[in-house]
């Protein structure tokens, strides 16, 4: 009896909550990058190679970027699809300001970063002010920012911006060849972390996609909340629009094109609810890592790009379907002790 | 129960990390080796063997590309048997580009033959690349010339010009008559220069019967330009024939003077593609037309390609080379390598091509 009750103590209190069952699919998401960079460096012939990650990482930027505002609006249970034109619009601004005569870097990184803000903005009074669905919303700026775009640029590209600049942007910190803007990607990684794991916004984040209604009457500003996530959303993609821009020493409307796409698929892989209400930053920057290494490693292994696409698809219907399963199959394993216990 | 996650996600991230800081330190050497080494003089003039040459199209799936990597530049690989490849994004976007050049680099390809999607957004990987050894060659869309070794032009301003009006001129006949140019947008670059030149030929003595009443702009839209051409039978009764120096153009308007009661009677010609155009030269709605044979294009590329990663020549202005089937071929301003004149498609050649 004595060496009974030690052993049960421990058992029956942890009960897997909703975030120890995410916590387990930010690892096999960790396990599988893991598992793709070891197979891929011992198979592939390049993968070992620091110039492998250098690419991975500059690919990876813009999509890691725009993925860490784009985790909590999903857990909000809305949805921010304009993101790349967001950046193709203010690759356009930045690029007519620069062949306007406008010549300071930093005068045209406030601009692009105030243009996402109004842009982010008018996405956040849409969905709040008038109550519309994100989706819906999204989609019609998805369809007008890019519009814009080619308004202000047409079929023009901007290009002779200083070499220096274009240099600059993706030169790697030093003593190693990794470009040094990934530090920036994970300062703001830090930032928004910390927000969501370890702040009441971030505990609100999580109430407001579970249940937006009983959130708000339990006084939590959900309308504030989703407008200002739009708004950092905005900010964070002009940002992505400044380095795609001078990593690209162009600026084009086209710019971007497409990549919500590949954020959405991150995030989702990263382990987020469509739905909301759950997910976490850890395990969205491992899917944008593991999405950018496999891609890559694929693509030195010769796999034509149709069969990519067809890889990437299928990762992404895994992810959804994925913890879904996971959950229901964990819900059954949760339901059966107690029944046990209550028959004798 | 917590804690030993956290601690297994914390040890398996040092675990990837380490791993890749490992990966980090043990190659940075042997890259630098790469570069060196193939600068030597080749004075023999013989290709090596064994050269890795790669194609990279605006994008893959598409039959342009399909023609001049698989039907001419592989032809080419094969005769100095090297290893050929072709590969590419599925969307024509200059980032996806990127991915796939940065790709070849670390495969240590010799040579990257590639259709720019961008001419400046690429650059970057292509100097990359060329850093890591591989000779860079541009065909069909060029880049800036400082990023590439070689530019394969299919043809120039004036080369289009002279058969654009040649073509309309034999279709027209001795008698002469109205002309008019349907082109794609009004500040296009190229088709401008190219009705400049088309001016100018018709200048010429010989063209003195030709006379050129007016330009009009379909905006490359298959709509617009149905309607374009349209307009001009309807604004000029007298009018002989019709030169559109753009595919989506010469189609559409193909497809109206087949479906109208001018068919053989106003005589078309332009820029397009046998397959766009095939049902059209088979109902006598159009006698010729001209582009370049992209398979031609390719097999060229591939020699300039092999002619550089064999050091028979460096890019430079005035060089020769040989390649293979299609003759010798000179090396002029910016890098430059001229395919020839442009290709003419007619009933009797239009069946041998699929693009």
């Amino acid at each position: 009896m004595a060496v009974e009750t030690p052993v049960r103590e421990p058992a029956s209190p942890p009960r897997p909550t909703a975030r120890g069952l995410l916590g387990s699919w930010d690892l096999l998401v960790l396990v599988a990058l893991v598992l793709v960079v070891i197979v891929g460096t011992l198979t592939i012939d390049g993968v070992g190679n620091p110039r492998f990650y250098r690419f991975v990482v500059l690919e990876a930027i813009p999509i890691a970027l725009i993925a860490l505002p784009m985790t909590l609006i999903v857990i909000t249970g809305e949805i921010d699809l304009s993101v790349a034109s967001t950046v193709g619009l203010t690759c356009s601004v930045m690029g007519q300001l620069w062949q306007s005569g406008l010549t300071s870097l930093p005068a045209l990184i406030a601009i692009s970063l105030l243009l996402g803000a109004v842009l982010g903005a008018v996405n956040g009074v849409f969905v709040t002010v008038f109550g519309l669905p994100s989706l819906a919303v999204t989609i019609g700026t998805l369809a007008l920012y890019r519009g814009l775009a080619y308004v202000v640029l047409g079929d023009r590209a901007v290009a002779d911006y200083p070499a220096r600049w274009t240099r600059d942007m993706i030169a790697p910190i030093p003593g190693t060849v990794i470009p040094w803007f990934v530090l920036v990607v994970a300062v703001l990684a830090v930032l928004f972390g910390v927000l969501l794991h370890a702040t009441p916004i971030g505990r609100g984040l999580y109430a407001i996609g579970n249940n937006a209604e009983a959130s708000a009457y339990s006084g939590i500003a959900v309308m504030r909340t989703k407008f200002w996530l739009f708004v950092a959303t905005g900010v964070v993609s002009a940002l992505a629009g400044v380095f795609w821009t001078f990593r690209f020493a162009s600026a084009r409307a086209d710019n971007a094109d497409g990549l919500e796409l590949s954020v959405v698929a991150a995030v989702l892989l990263g382990g987020v609810s469509i739905f909301g209400g759950r997910g976490g930053l850890l395990g969205v920057v491992a899917a944008v890592a593991l999405l950018g290494t496999l891609r890559n490693a694929l693509q030195l292994a010769d796999v034509p790009a149709n069969a990519l696409t067809i890889v990437t698809g299928t990762l992404l219907i895994a992810s959804v379907v994925g913890p879904n399963v996971v959950r229901m199959a964990r819900g059954r394993l949760r339901r059966r002790p107690p029944e046990e216990r209550t028959q004798p | 129960m917590r804690i030993t996650g956290v601690r297994v996600v914390a040890t398996t991230v040092l675990a990837a990390l380490t791993l890749a800081m490992g990966a980090c330190a043990d190659d940075s050497g042997s890259d630098a080796g790469a570069g060196s080494g193939t600068e030597t003089a080749n004075t023999s003039g013989t290709i090596k063997e064994g050269l890795k040459v790669a194609f990279l199209p605006k994008q893959v799936n598409n039959p342009y590309f399909d023609t001049s990597d698989n039907k001419g530049g592989k032809v080419a690989v094969e005769e100095f048997k090297g290893t050929f490849s072709q590969t590419g994004p599925s969307e024509a976007s200059p980032s996806a580009q990127v991915s796939y050049i940065n790709t070849l680099s670390q495969q240590q390809t010799d040579v990257i033959v590639v259709s720019a999607n961008d001419k400046d957004a690429i650059c970057g990987a292509l100097t990359e690349a060329k850093t890591a050894g591989a000779k860079i060659v541009t065909y069909d869309s060029d880049t800036k010339p400082e990023c590439r070794d070689v530019f394969v032009n299919q043809a120039t301003a004036d080369g289009i010009a002279k058969s654009q009006i040649k073509l309309i001129s034999d279709a027209v006949g001795a008698d002469g008559g109205e002309i008019a140019i349907l082109s794609a947008t009004a500040n296009a670059t190229n088709q401008n220069a190219w009705i400049e030149m088309m001016k100018t030929e018709l200048a010429k003595p010989e063209y003195s019967k030709l006379k050129l009443v007016d330009t009009v702009y379909g905006d490359d839209k298959d709509e617009k330009s149905f309607q374009e051409a349209q307009g001009l039978l309807a604004k000029h009764p007298n009018l002989k024939g019709i030169i559109s120096p753009t595919t989506v153009g010469v189609a559409a308007a193909a497809r109206y003077l087949s479906g109208s009661s001018y068919k053989g009677k106003v005589q078309l010609t332009g820029l397009g593609t046998p397959n766009q155009m095939r049902a059209f030269v088979k109902d006598g709605t159009v006698k010729a037309f001209a582009l370049w044979n992209p398979a031609d294009l390719g097999y060229l590329a591939a020699y300039a390609g092999a002619a550089l990663a064999s050091g028979i020549i460096t890019g430079k202005e005035g060089d020769s080379f040989k390649a293979g089937k299609l003759g010798d071929y000179k090396v002029g301003a910016n890098g430059e390598v001229v395919l020839g004149d442009p290709y003419t498609f007619d009933t009797s050649n239009i069946d041998q091509f699929d693009f």
